[in-house]
């Protein structure tokens, strides 16, 4: 056991962090020891489940967590099963109940064409989660290849990409996005693919830091020397052990995702109309906000920063227990 | 250097002023509990000892029994979730446990200092080394300039032969031996009556260690210190301690004088400790060494009996059910042990037997399994051409063991990577194995090739892919070197495991859930797997602790009679490295200074640099020679020296100034013994103090024929 702080670094007054950081080597230490005395034993308890299970406990203890899951859950049941309990059809116009304000009848008003708000918002959760989720596992995937790739070969390759990923970063995503539907035309596959393919590089940049952390150490070098294949070292021996940054990414990415559809579709170039799509829904209605109608635009802008904070919450939360 | 620092002392304030008749320290039964998932543990248990003024008392014990926490409980510097459950804790006779924190905080500033093992770590990287250093001094309440004028002058005192450069250094650009003497210098700027050194050497060279150590040890006559030495390494302090504390699972299972607690230990611990390290020149062939069977129990895992029982020889019911108080065992030392007048005759875990190689003597006409001529390897650093290993001729025979030994930076790290492919030599350099050239790269080497030759790493927690099972890890490598697969593969894959003493339930585990001594017994079925004919051996037992190392090393001793394996032994553990070779070949800055057999090489003469390295290794044997001192530091292998490499730190150097301008060639001075020095052997013999007895040159001779 090697104590990491130093009295010396007290007298001098610069103590603040030195006691947590011996506080996590002490729990290392406390930690290791158990597993050790039942190995003598026999292995009954020590799978990789309970240390799962330990990750899982520590997550549900985490009010965080909680929130989160729970705002993402309830999204995600109104994206599945909303057409079943929405109170009224969210395309079915009502001209005599045009801008009505929220009542016991309409509990999110009306919107200008006498669609009742809350139905259009509880059914407007299905593109964005559809599309989002799709778009960053297309994104993780690639950009999980590629960063392996660089950071397993490094040299030209890795340089190129590099640069590559700079001259995308100094782009907004919004602005590529722009520019490849533009020209290809607005669909589901399209914002998929080019959301996936910008995600793609940021992703692969984590990655490939993780790589290079791991390529460093002896296990890499004793697969070479079992002449193991570039394949076989990258995905069996690299990607298991850099999973963690990569979920985290995926969280990450994946709130990042809702809010550049929900732009994409508030500038008309995601989800089209009449979808009540939450971006789409604001755009089409914020002009009314000056006459006084602000439902229209409120519930949609409050869901759509919902599912964003619920998503971060999970996310950081499972950044805690899974890179501790 | 021995100037005096009385006079400057008296005008220190001192806030607790030393009371002549207390003891610098007194621990009085103390506990230390950390809080761990909401449950208290105990890791320190009715710790008691005391130290008097100016002396130094060691604790010693393996990692996991509470020497730093009881070191974190004596200053009241504990992590957050850890706390002083009873006991108590008196320094000067101030009791500590129940001191302000603005007392503790001056306590801390003048009366207590300590000194960790990572020098990097203890020093801030971006202040220069004089502004950290004087700082102590105005905490201490001086005056800017007269802080530096201090500064400059403890500098002078830490043997920093050019302080007023080292000043206005940073951290970083200074050697790890500079930094701990840097560090040293800090803890004893404020004069403290108590100096703790948390293992202030186990990330040092031996070289550098030894030169710390004579140091320290300097030091606390000048400054009338108290020392509390806390290190894994027994011989370490045995030399610098007067007294001694063996812990054991948080508790202090035997106190004493060091001299007599070494001599004749009396806790079945303390023997068992002593017993694994290889000591007087044991050699593979005269015996395994002894070892402890079995694990430290879990903290928090208070048993009712004896701690110790669970792995001691001698235990009895007795000991299961009835913890042993502190026994008198003569009015100045104690053991833990209901049976300490038995401990000396402990009956050995492991036995002693050998099971010689049935051919006997090695065949010494036998063709070499792997021959390396001219062996070199240059990285290109910033621009810079770097000889990291140099033009090196060494030949590897069947079931021998080559120990490479030398301070870190001599190269035998990459020679061992050279070997395996994983560095690309040289052009021209020539590695054959069975007198067949081999690629530089171990992608361009065939599966037999690769299968020849493989490696143990140092440090097992990198060496294995953690997200990996036992049985994946060693399967792998049995189905890649050794082309098994099926049932063949299935019942070689436990016949692996046990040949390392592993149990088949440890299959199904991940790395993690295993403790240092069993990873690197994974490290060792992997390396096995493939029926390597030589296999690299780089430090892998200096991430270990004793009882551990002697495991491993039993086992590599018993893999190699068995299997006629050939190992390439990487330690700088001279001790350790003479255990198991039978060749030695000593590198600096890359170049073989000495080759040739074990037993020769030890014996001496030595080369000068080879002297130097045995003579700054501490020993339990209690008779140390005279120290022979390496100046200064390791040259950078980018500009190495003109002449002879170890010229500028060689103690022997020839005042011909041959030394400078010529480098030596690497010449057979006595049958089979090789050395790269000008000194001709029958003077080293002389000036070493070798002059030969009729026997030992008689044994040499017939050794020789």
């Amino acid at each position: 056991m090697t104590a990491d702080s130093d009295l010396t670094a007290a007298l001098v007054g610069a103590k603040a962090e030195s006691a947590s950081v011996e506080a996590g080597a002490m729990t290392d230490v406390l930690d290791r020891a158990p597993f050790v005395v039942v190995s003598s034993s026999g292995a009954q308890d020590l799978s990789p489940r309970r240390i799962r299970a330990e990750q899982l406990r520590q997550l549900v203890h985490s009010k965080a967590f909680i929130v989160g899951a729970l705002i993402l859950l309830w999204w995600i049941v109104c994206a599945i099963f909303g057409t079943l309990f929405v109170p009224y059809n969210p395309l079915s116009q009502s001209l005599l109940n045009v801008n009505a304000a929220p009542s016991a009848a309409h509990w999110f008003g009306t919107d200008s064409l006498g669609r009742d708000v809350f139905s259009r918002v509880i059914v407007g959760a299905r593109d964005i989660l559809e599309i989002a989720p799709l778009a960053t596992l297309v994104g993780t995937a690639v950009g999980t290849a590629i960063g392996l790739a660089q950071g397993y070969f490094r040299g030209a390759f890795d340089m190129l990409v590099g640069r590559l990923v700079d001259a995308l970063l100094a782009l907004p995503t919004v602005i590529v996005a722009f520019l490849f539907i533009v020209a290809v035309g607005a669909n589901t596959l399209t914002l998929v693919i080019v959301i996936g393919f910008t995600f793609a590089f940021i992703i692969a940049r984590t990655v490939r830091t993780a790589v290079l952390q791991e390529r460093e150490l002896d296990y890499i070098a004793a697969a070479r020397l079992r002449n193991e294949n570039a394949f076989h070292i990258m995905f069996v021996e690299v990607l298991p052990n850099v999973l963690g940054p990569i979920i985290v990414e995926f969280t990450v990415r994946l709130g990042y995702a809702i809010f550049t559809i929900a732009t994409l579709s508030f500038l008309g170039f995601g989800v089209q109309p009449p979808t009540p799509d939450w971006g789409a829904t604001v755009a089409s209605n914020y002009q009314y906000l000056a006459a006084g109608y602000w439902w229209q635009t409120l519930f949609p802008a409050l869901a759509i920063a919902s599912l964003v904070v619920a998503i971060n919450l999970v996310g950081d939360s499972m950044e805690a227990a899974l890179l501790q | 250097m021995n100037r005096s620092l009385v006079s400057t002392s008296a005008r220190l304030p001192h806030e607790h002023p030393p009371d002549e008749r207390a003891k610098v320290l007194e621990v009085n039964h103390l506990d230390v509990s950390y809080r761990v998932r909401d449950r208290e543990r105990l890791a320190v248990r009715d710790v008691s000892f005391e130290i008097g003024r100016q002396e130094s008392f060691g604790l010693v014990g393996e990692s996991g029994c509470g020497k730093s926490t009881t070191a974190l409980a004596v200053t009241r510097y504990l992590p957050s979730n850890g706390r002083i459950s009873s006991g108590g804790v008196k320094v000067n006779g101030h009791d500590l446990t129940s001191m302000d924190k603005a007392s503790l905080r001056r306590l801390r500033a003048r009366t207590v200092s300590m000194v960790y093992q990572e020098p990097m770590k203890a020093l801030n990287p971006s202040i220069r080394i004089g502004r950290q250093l004087s700082e102590v001094y105005e905490i201490i309440g001086l005056k800017r300039a007269e802080a530096l004028e201090r500064a400059e002058a403890m500098l002078r005192n830490v043997q920093i032969s050019d302080p007023g450069l080292v000043m206005r250094r940073y951290p970083h650009q200074l050697s790890g031996g500079m930094q701990q003497r840097v560090i040293i210098a800090m803890a004893l700027a404020s004069e403290p009556s108590l100096l703790i050194l948390d293992e202030p050497t186990t990330a040092l060279d031996a070289t550098v260690e030894a030169e710390v150590l004579d140091l320290v040890a300097l030091l606390r006559q000048e400054f009338q210190t108290a020392v509390l030495f806390i290190s894994h390494n027994l011989a370490v302090i045995a030399k610098m301690c007067d007294r001694v504390g063996v812990m054991y699972a948080g508790e202090l299972v035997e106190e004493g004088p060091a001299e007599q607690v070494f001599e004749d230990p009396r806790h079945p611990y303390t023997v068992g400790l002593l017993r694994c390290v290889p000591q007087r020149g044991q050699r593979k062939d005269h015996g395994r060494l002894d070892t402890i069977p079995g694990f430290l129990p879990g903290p928090g895992q208070v048993p009712r009996g004896c701690v110790f029982a669970q792995r001691c020889s001698l235990a009895d019911e007795r000991c299961v059910s009835e913890a042993p108080p502190m026994y008198e065992v003569t009015p100045l030392r104690s053991s833990r042990c209901h049976y300490h007048e038995d401990a000396p005759r402990v009956p050995r875990s492991t036995p002693a037997d050998v099971q010689l190689p049935e051919s006997g003597e090695l065949d010494r006409a036998e063709a070499p399994v792997i021959r390396l001529r001219g062996v070199s390897k240059t990285f290109k650093v910033r621009g810079e051409s770097v000889r990291a290993v140099s033009d090196i001729d060494l030949d590897l025979r069947l079931g021998e063991t080559l120990g490479l030994v030398g301070e870190s930076g001599c190269g035998k790290s990459t020679l061992a990577r050279v070997l395996l492919g994983l560095t690309p030599p040289d052009e021209g350099s020539v590695i054959e194995l069975d007198g067949l050239p081999l690629a530089g790269r171990c992608s361009e080497r065939d599966r037999e090739q690769l299968q020849a030759i493989q490696i143990i790493f140092q440090n097992p927690d990198s060496a294995l892919n953690r997200r990996h099972s036992v049985r994946h890890i060693v399967t792998r490598a049995l189905r890649k070197l050794a082309g098994l697969s099926g049932d063949a593969c299935e019942t070689r894959l436990v016949e692996v495991v046990r040949s390392v003493r592993l149990e088949e339930s440890h299959l199904a585990l991940r790395p993690r859930h295993l403790s240092g001594g069993l990873k690197q017994r994974v490290a060792i079925a992997r390396a096995f797997a493939g029926s390597p004919r030589v296999l690299v051996c780089d430090e892998p037992t200096s991430a270990l602790d004793v009882s551990v190392q002697a495991a491993i090393l039993n086992l590599l001793a018993d893999l190699q009679s068995r299997e006629r394996v050939t190992y390439v032994f990487i330690s700088h553990d001279l001790g350790v490295v003479r255990y198991l070779s039978d060749r030695i070949a000593v590198l600096y800055l890359g170049k073989v200074m000495e080759y040739g057999p074990a037993e020769t090489v030890f014996a001496g003469p030595h080369h000068p640099y080879t002297e130097g390295l045995l003579s700054a290794l501490p020993n339990l044997d209690g008779v140390q020679g005279e120290r022979v001192k390496l100046e200064g530091e390791l040259p950078s292998a980018a500009h190495p020296p003109a002449g002879c490499v170890f010229h500028t730190r060689c103690p022997r150097r020839l005042s011909s100034g041959v030394c400078e301008s010529s480098e030596p060639p690497l010449v057979e001075v006595e049958p089979d013994h090789m050395m790269r020095c000008h000194i001709p052997i029958t003077e080293l013999r002389r000036l070493q103090g070798k002059e030969p007895s009729g026997q030992e040159e008689a044994q040499r001779t017939s050794a020789a024929t």
